[in-house]
């Protein structure tokens, strides 16, 4: 790759880091006390209510990914999936209102931060359930390659997930039906507050793919130019009618399981280890390197994407709540009215 | 009109649906060979292996993939067997179908329609022989279909195909041999009752295979000088509470009878909503919450006979 495309490129993976820690910074600050957990206690002035499970130092995974895909493209993605939605191209004003619980957000205010979903640019929706985005993805790919279109699907989930029947038999479905869909497997190395490693048999999600015939990579998720190399061959592959794939990135989670976790029940040194990899702060390195890079430039993009937030924070807060009556409405068309 | 089995008008309803759309397809297991019961008898050849899917013993993927479809276009019809498989799947169900729609505010729907029949297949035992039409009946976001005759299972299930909500389709196990005369241009409005036959004294609502059971006993009853008004549900929810509530109106005397058990059964809300409403006395007439047993015995205990019917609705007329 020629310098110029190579820092243009790496700019636009920064950017689309960039933007996805600010979000999760001021969603972070905004959640605390939002529920009741962790030996806190909700007291309803929280702006961002409920569990938020924050991708903070997953940005990587979700940059180097999503770069490859187009908005006719589909995305599921798990609980933990405000990178994965932006990084898609959803709007991030709006779906800070989702997270506040407004009108003006992606669900109206119905989903909130666990089901954000922007159909509009593919995303098919978060999901509370672990492992329950892979069959739909694999259903979304069936429909693809039934309706003969050239796009794909790619499905986000985490290292909890394998351990789920679905995951087995979403893997086996797409193999058996050759469909165009890339998995995605984001070891982040915890399942919400045990770590992954002990309950995991055998080498992990591409060892599992790779017994179905299914080939797999595996790569360190926190170097997106690594993610967005190894997205590439995949993507490619899918999108040639290979049949499904899949990508195992090493990551880490950063924060808690939700973000009013402080994950006490974590060695502290396994976390500054972790910290020493941080994608961000690793592509930045990263860009400096090449020729001709400013830290300025990436100064401006950290900038642009707090000023951005801040925007999206006014907006959500300005915007008004759904009317009472949305409670009754997008149920079901049939029976719609008898709800006793 | 033509005379048909419950399975050939279920074959013949999809087929209808499949040639009209392409978004219609089909899958699970043994579809491509018509289905254990024949009720997609035909289907692979006349439509192809493109929409009629075999699918892997994966019930929690046949049923997220028909999630997945949905969302992405397509009107999956689902198989589950018996609907004591569709539990491997019952997060696909509850969680996805059930509540894509409300959960992403409208911007997806899942018009995926899933076939899981009930009831008690002659020495079935404890796992093939369950009616969990109340379980689903109390889940906001799906339809549920619980067809009793080869027209209602050829015209309830053209509605269903066509209503784009999530619709959990009952067929009865036992029903499938039977047959019947069908004119296929009659399309069922669902949550529609039908009134198989008028009467005074006495409401007898009922669905699916106990429909029957309920009629013989109607015939006893008339006998004994009760004059029952016997209405087939046909629809479990949305239900029909303004033709049984005007029913209940006339005759003074609700029953209500099903396969399910009796305990937090659908039976249940209808008569509790009747007592509310009209103020009718009421009675519920469903199986003892026990496992279905394998021996002859014990699995009779889990039927309703139509003299137990006769007998519940003899002393409901007498309680004062």
């Amino acid at each position: 790759m020629p310098s110029i495309a190579q820092k243009d490129a790496l700019a636009a993976l920064y950017l689309c880091m960039a933007r996805i820690r600010a979000f999760e910074n001021a969603a972070e600050i905004l959640s605390q006390g939002g529920v009741s957990a962790y030996n806190k206690t909700a007291d309803g002035s929280a702006k961002v209510r409920g569990p938020l499970h924050l991708s903070t130092g997953q940005e990587g995974v979700a940059a180097g990914v999503c770069a490859h895909l187009t908005p006719r493209d589909y995305l599921t993605s798990t609980h933990r999936g405000h990178g994965h939605t932006l990084a898609k191209g959803a709007d991030l004003s709006r779906m800070m209102c989702e997270l506040y619980g407004k009108a003006t957000g992606f669900n109206g205010g119905k989903g909130g931060s666990m089901h954000i979903a922007d159909f509009s640019v593919g995303m098919l929706g978060a999901n509370g359930v672990v492992a329950a985005g892979l069959p739909i993805a694999v259903g979304a790919a069936h429909a693809q390659k039934l309706q003969g279109r050239s796009d794909i699907t790619v499905c986000f989930f985490g290292d909890g997930a394998i351990n789920r029947g679905p995951f087995l038999e979403a893997l086996n479905w797409a193999q058996v039906h050759q469909l165009p869909v890339l998995f995605v497997c984001e070891d982040n190395r915890w399942s919400a507050t045990t770590a992954s490693g002990p309950m995991i048999a055998g080498d992990g999600a591409s060892a599992r793919a790779l017994s179905l015939g299914i080939p797999a990579l595996k790569v360190d998720g926190n170097d997106v130019r690594a993610v967005h190399a190894a997205a590439a061959t995949l993507v490619g592959e899918v999108r040639a009618g290979g049949g499904p794939r899949l990508l195992h990135a090493i990551t880490y989670r950063v924060k808690g399981h939700v973000s009013v976790d402080p994950a006490a029940y974590r060695d502290p040194a396994e976390l500054q280890e972790a910290l020493k990899t941080d994608p961000v702060a690793r592509t930045r390195a990263d860009y400096l390197g090449l020729p001709g890079a400013t830290a300025a430039e990436l100064d401006a993009i950290d900038q642009a994407a707090e000023v951005e937030v801040a925007a999206a924070l006014a907006a959500a807060g300005a915007a008004p709540w759904p009317e009472a009556s949305a409670a009754f409405t997008d149920i079901q068309d049939t029976g719609a009215g008898q709800w006793y | 009109m033509v005379l048909m089995s419950y399975a050939e008008a279920a074959v013949r309803a999809v087929a209808h649906e499949m040639q009209a759309s392409h978004e219609v397809v089909v899958m699970g297991e043994d579809v491509g060979r018509g289905g254990i019961f024949g009720q997609y008898k035909g289907l692979l050849e006349r439509f192809g292996a493109q929409r009629v899917i075999d699918t892997p013993i994966s019930e929690a993927a046949i049923l997220g993939a028909g999630v997945g479809m949905a969302l992405a276009g397509l009107r999956p019809v689902v198989e589950m067997r018996v609907v004591d498989f569709a539990l491997c799947g019952m997060d696909e169900i509850v969680n996805q179908a059930a509540k894509n729609r409300f959960m992403f505010g409208g911007q997806g729907r899942v018009p995926m329609l899933v076939r899981m029949p009930i009831g008690i297949w002659d020495a079935s035992a404890a796992q093939h022989t369950q009616s969990f039409e109340s379980w689903f009946a109390h889940l906001p976001g799906v339809v549920v279909v619980c067809p009793a005759t080869p027209q209602d299972n050829y015209s309830l299930l053209r509605a269903a195909l066509a209503c784009g909500d999530p619709v959990v389709y009952m067929e009865h196990k036992t029903l499938w041999g039977q047959t019947g005369e069908v004119d296929e241009t009659q399309v069922a409005v669902l949550g529609r009752a039908q009134t198989l036959r008028p009467g005074r004294h006495l409401t007898l609502v009922s669905w699916s295979k106990q429909v029957q059971v309920c009629a013989q006993a109607c015939e006893q009853l008339a006998a004994e000088g009760i004059d029952v008004e016997l209405i087939d549900l046909r629809t479990i929810w949305p239900w029909d509470r303004e033709a049984v509530l005007a029913s209940c109106a006339r005759t003074g005397h609700l029953l209500v009878v099903h396969e399910a058990v009796q305990a937090a059964g659908f039976g249940a809300e209808i008569a509790a909503t009747a007592a509310e409403a009209v103020g009718c006395k009421v009675a519920r007439l469903g199986a003892p919450r026990i496992p279905v047993g394998y021996a002859p015995i014990l699995e009779a205990q889990s039927r309703i006979t139509a003299q137990q019917v006769v007998q519940a609705a003899t002393a409901l007329r007498a309680r004062p």
